[in-house]
This record gives C-alpha cells, structure tokens and sequence, in this order.
C-alpha cells in the first residue's frame, strides 16, 4: 500500500455520527487517490456528502440516479480513453444501487469490460429512504419492509451472493472488506485499481441508524460481523476464491444481540431454532471460504 | 452533390461528419438503422470515436450522460419504448445541463404494440428541458444534427436536443440528399468545448442533490436557457443557411401563408402532404397555407403567432394527443396560447397515429373543418371499430 496522508473526504458532511459509509467513503478515496473520478449513487452517501452549495468531496465527483452509476461510469471511461486521459473510474454504490435496482447497468459495465472498480458500500439496507431490504439485507434482519412481527422474524431470505455473480461474468478482481479493517481496505480498492478491467469491491459498513446500536460502536460492530463468520473478507482473482481472513470464530449470538435489527430475536425469549439457522449461515460462510483457524464448535 | 440515400443513412452520415467521440445506443425499430451504419463506420475507421455497445436504452443514455460530463461529444438515438425507457435519465441529463444530441425515429407508444409513425414519444417529453426539432425531410433531418450540436454546446445554452424524424416515413424512404463534406461542417461546427467537465486536475462536483433553497432556481435557469436558444436556432439557422444554401434561419417556416384565412399547423413528413393539398387547393382558388413547426421546444410563441396574423381558421394536425386534455394534441394547445386573444380560431385534429397514412384528401377535409368551425376531435377514424 502507497502511504497517502491526503484527505479526498472532507469533514463536514452530515451523516450520522459514527457512520459506516462515511469512514468507507474517506478510506477509498484516500486509497484511490487524486487521480481519481467518482461516480456516485442515489443514497446516504450522496445526499450526506453534497448538500448543494457544498461538497466533502475533492476529486472529481458525479451522481447521476439511484440505478446508474454504472452506466454512467462505463461513458466516462470511453470517454478519458478517447482524450488520451489516464484518471481512474471509481464507482461508489450502496447494497441498494448494486444489489437491486442497478444491476442491469452493471452486468452491463462488466460484460463490456470497462476499466472501471465499482465498490458497493453494504450496509445492508436501504438507508437513505428509512431502512427497507435490500437484496443485501441479512436473514431475519428486521427492516421497515421486512419487519419482524407476530408471524414474521424479519427479512426471509439470506444475501445476495453478488461477488460471486460479478466474478461469473469474467471480473479480473472481486473482493470483500470492511470498515472494520481499514489497511485491508485501503489495500483491496488499491489493487482494485491497479487491475485492468472491471473489479468490484464490497465494504462492510455498519450503519449505527439502521442496525440500532450506538454510533461509537462502529468498527466493533463490524470486527463483531467478521468474527462471527457472518461476514467474510475474501479475495477472488479470475473467478478464483485466492484469500479469506481466517478468524477464531465465536457463536453469532453476541453479534445478533448487539443490534435491534435482531432484536426480536431475544425476545421475550431467544428463539433458538432461528438463532440456528443464522448459524448455519456462518457455519456454510466458514466452510465455503476456509476461515476456521481451529475447529468451532 | 445530391445522392440518392435511406433516410437513416443519411442521418448516420450527418452524425459522422459532428465527429461525436462517443457514441452509445440500443437497437430499436425504426431507430436501428442508423445505429447499425454508425457501427459500421466505427469498424471500418471511418468514424474515429467510441461505440459502446450497451445492454439497454437506459444505459445509453446514462453513458452519454458520463461521456459528455467527462468532456466529449456524444451521441444517441432512439424511438418510443426505448425513449419511454430512458424517461429517468432524459430529465436528467437536461438538468445536469450536457448538451448530448440524441435522434428520435418517432414511432407510436404502447399498448398496444405499434412500430409505426406518429409523435407521441418525443412529445411525451416535452417538458423535460431538451430542445425537440422536428424534420421534414431527410434534408432537413441531415442538417439538424449540425445545427443542433451547435446550439446545444453554446455556453450560452447548455441542453440537450432531440432531432425527430418520422420512422419509416423518413427512416426507411430514399430520397436525394446532399451530404455536406468534412471540411465544411468543420468550419461550421467547431470541436467540442465543454464548458466544464470532469478533470482531476480541476475537481469539481456534478450532479448533487438541492434543497428547496437551491432547487427552483436550477429550474428557472433550464427555462431561461430555453428562451435564449430561441435566438441561438435562429442565428445557427441563418449562418448554415449561408453556407449551405438551405434555409433554416426561421424555428416555423410558412408555405403560401400570405393572405390566407385558412392555415394547417403541422409538423414533421406530413408537411410535404400538406404542400401539396395547400397546392391543390389554392389551385381551386382556397385561400389556404402551411404552417410548419421544425422547433417544438423551445415553443416560438411569437413567430408562430406572427405567423397566423390574420388568419381566421386554423386546423393543427397533431400526431399525438394528450390524453385527458380533451381532444387536443401538445401542438393544438400550445398554438392556441401562441394566438390566444389575437382572433384565429384554432382546432386540434388528431390522427395518423400508429402509422395510419394521412392523405392530401384528409388534409383538405381538415381545412374545410376549420373553416366550418368543428371542434377538437380525431380524424380518420373506423367509426365500426368503436
Ligand atoms: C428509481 C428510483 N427509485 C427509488 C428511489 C428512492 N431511493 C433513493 S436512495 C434509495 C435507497 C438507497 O439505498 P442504498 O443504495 O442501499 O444506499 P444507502 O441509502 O443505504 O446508503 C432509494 C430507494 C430513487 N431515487 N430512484
Ligand atoms: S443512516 Fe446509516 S448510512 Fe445513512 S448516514 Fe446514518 S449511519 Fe450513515
């Protein structure tokens, strides 16, 4: 990793305090550098970093609609090719551009094979609009659209695999981190870049609001997420998983219980069978990526 | 030199000659063409840019969109779904202020499904702030794009446009067009000067999100700019008139409307019917003229209404019509407030829609209708069908 001491990320944006998205958006462009252009989705990030007269950002930046960034991307690239320029295109999504509404102009961006890096920043929801699922949104999350009630535990089905749909449509570099590791993170939009091609790279970013935990909690949310098998940071090179961090993992439960989200989970009493098929899910995460250091039991 | 040519080639060589660098479309009926010649002269080096083959209208315009923010001239063309597609980005890129030119082969909306003419696509957008010119001919369909590119990429102005030409009618017809040579729309169209653009070297940010502080000014600023593009058409208008000889100085252009009591409004293929029934009927001594609309927005309020001096009927043939409004066609109503108090009865007259053939008998039936004083309704009808 080159050392960049530079902010591209400004303060003074008007997130909430503690934001996952917010510290993503400071670390990639600190990774990516000035010689960057971004192109921005409909969504907290967008609204929270450029309230008209004012913007956090300073590289060059541009939103177009909530579905594509993409597509957008896809132009600016053709377009610096044409003029002979050699800026960077960098997209940056939520799970809700890049899991639902834009993955036509993304399955697009990648079959044509722009060089673009397109990072989603996954906090599971969308935010911006009051919390609803998302192709991204975790089994039995709770979400305004998916809300656990009397007969429901939340959100019915697990995440979307995107990296793997994206390296099945011949992506030189898909990767996952997290917030929670920002040398990781810095590293993967790095070597995201400096790949020929269209990467794609997707940031874990807790979202104090929408998860229901207190804004100081962030990064230990997200090491919480890691450390539980819940979320894993991996490495895919032509298709091929190369790397995952491997971790000593712990039951779910504590990172279940450290949200509202999952509230109802615990209440009035644990409802052990669903715990268990959110475990199910890390145990298949573990065994999928190879993350187990010793046997979990 | 004229050369016998379809009117989609003709239109791809006129989009050659602005020498877009990017160019980003989607194949649809009657648009495709056009798409697929400008692909050719891509593959043959005949046309120096960049054609990205895109996954759906959507993206071809948000690509263009990405394009002409990055600095270079782009291109797009379209029709009906496809356009309805891309509704999104259309307002998009007119508030983002990106001059991309974009040729619409008008065709018919769904449902049901119709491939053939009428207008009702572009003018569904009319409000969008792109700038909608509306062709005749292949001639003029050719010599729109210049002149597009021109008013659009002025600093002063700033939009996008839309060049029209009736699918099939135009699209799919041979006629004789003179293409003019590079060296002389060089001379006429300067290389793409973006007023700003993406640029690491100067980082600015495109495209954020207003308050309703900042918002309505953004909107005052898109119609104020439409207004000075009305000086801008005609200026671009007369210098290519003066180089090419062919005249476009006027956003309307009247046929044998001196002295007449009765004019047709129209816009589009149907004017050259109209000609000739206008012909036929001052033959048989009818005082009647054409009035003909090559720009729809920005709307020439004015010209249009020293047009219609004195004339007391005025029958305005629409291929579209706003559902709900009535019987009136976009045309109908924006003709009736260009004249409104100045005394000319005007009537809206759908029909032709869906590609149904309007004949010079129907156009002097609609003349007559005028002058009778019959109301807004459709022509044209299969009345057993109702
Ligand atoms: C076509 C369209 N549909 C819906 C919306 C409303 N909308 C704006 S942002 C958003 C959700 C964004 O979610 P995500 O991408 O996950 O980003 P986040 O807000 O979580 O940062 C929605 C639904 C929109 N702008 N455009
Ligand atoms: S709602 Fe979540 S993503 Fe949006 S600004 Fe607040 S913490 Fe960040």
């Amino acid at each position: 990793m080159t050392e960049n001491t530079c902010e591209y990320f400004e303060s003074g944006h008007r997130a909430c305090g503690g934001c996952g998205p917010a510290l993503a958006g400071r670390l990639i462009t600190k990774a990516a550098g000035e010689n960057t252009i971004v192109v921005a989705s409909t969504g907290c990030m967008e609204v929270f970093s450029t309230p008209y007269p004012e913007t956090v950002w300073k590289t060059p930046w541009i939103h177009s609609l909530f579905q594509n960034s993409a597509a957008v991307a896809s132009g600016i690239e053709a377009s610096l090719k044409r003029q002979g320029r050699e800026e960077k295109v960098v997209v940056i999504a939520g799970d809700g551009a890049t899991f639902d509404i834009g993955m036509l102009c993304i399955s697009g961006m990648f079959e044509r094979g722009h060089d673009v890096t397109y990072i989603c920043y996954d906090n599971e929801a969308y935010m911006n609009t009051g919390i609803q699922r998302s192709g991204a949104t975790p089994y039995d999350a709770s979400t305004t659209t998916s809300p656990a009630g009397k007969l429901s535990n939340g959100n019915k089905r697990p995440k979307k695999d995107l990296p793997a749909i994206l390296a099945a449509h011949g992506s030189p570099y898909v990767a996952t981190t997290s917030v929670s590791t920002p040398k990781d993170l810095m590293d993967k939009v790095q070597r995201a870049l400096n790949t020929p091609g269209p990467c794609y790279v997707q940031v874990h970013t807790p979202c104090c609001t929408g998860w229901g935990f207190d804004g100081c909690k962030t990064i230990e949310i997200g090491r919480m997420a890691i450390n539980s098998g819940l979320w894993v940071n991996f490495e895919m090179v032509d298709g091929e998983i190369v790397k995952a961090k491997k971790v000593s993992r712990v039951p779910v439960d504590d990172y279940l219980k450290s949200q509202k989200r999952f509230r109802h989970l615990f209440r009035p009493s644990p409802k052990t069978e669903e715990i268990g098929k959110i475990q199910e899910i890390a145990n298949r995460n573990a065994e999928k990526y190879g993350i187990d250091i010793k046997p979990f039991h | 030199m004229l050369q016998i040519m379809e009117g989609s080639h003709a239109v791809a060589e006129a989009v050659r000659l602005c020498r877009p660098q990017v160019v980003s479309a989607y194949p649809i009926t009657p648009q495709t063409h056009i798409v697929e010649r400008l692909a050719e002269m891509v593959a043959d080096g005949d046309l120096d840019g960049e054609y990205i083959c895109v996954e759906s209208e959507f993206s071809a315009l948000s690509s263009c969109l990405g394009a002409s923010a990055a600095g270079s001239r782009v291109y797009s063309a379209t029709t009906s779904q496809g356009l309805a597609f891309m509704a999104e980005v259309v307002f998009n890129v007119a508030g983002m202020r990106q001059p991309v030119i974009m040729t619409i082969a008008n065709r018919a909306l769904g449902a049901p499904l119709n491939i053939w003419n009428d207008q009702q696509d572009s003018i569904f957008l009319r409000d969008s702030g792109w700038m909608q010119f509306y062709a005749e001919d292949a001639q003029e369909a050719t010599d729109l794009h210049f002149i597009a590119y021109k008013v659009a990429e002025d600093h002063n102005i700033l939009l996008p446009a839309f060049v029209c030409f009736d699918g099939f009618i135009l699209s799919h017809t041979y006629e004789p067009v003179d293409i003019p040579s590079q060296e002389e729309i060089d001379a006429y169209l300067p290389a793409f000067n973006p007023y700003q653009r993406l640029d690491a070297k100067k980082p600015m940010s495109f495209g954020m999100y207003a308050t309703p502080e900042y918002y309505e000014e953004f909107r005052y600023e898109i119609n104020a700019a439409m207004q000075r593009a009305k000086d801008v058409i005609r200026k671009a208008g007369a210098e290519f008139s003066e180089k090419f000889g062919r005249d476009y100085s006027g956003l309307v252009e009247g046929y044998r409307l001196d002295d007449a009591d009765t004019a047709i409004v129209a816009m589009g293929s149907v004017c050259g019917t109209v000609k000739d029934a206008v012909d036929e009927m001052r033959d048989a001594g009818e005082r009647v003229g054409l009035l003909k609309i090559r720009a729809f927005r920005p709307f020439p309020k004015e010209d249009v209404r020293e047009a219609l001096k004195g004339v007391s009927n005025v029958a305005v043939l629409e291929k579209n019509i706003s559902l709900g409004s009535g019987m009136l066609g976009a045309v109908g109503l924006e003709v009736k407030d260009a004249v409104y108090g100045s005394g000319s009865s005007v009537h809206s007259y759908v029909g032709g829609l869906g590609g149904r053939d309007i004949r010079k008998k129907v156009v002097k039936t609609l003349a007559e209708w005028a002058r009778q004083g019959k109301d807004d309704c459709f022509f044209g009808l299969r009345e057993e069908l109702l």
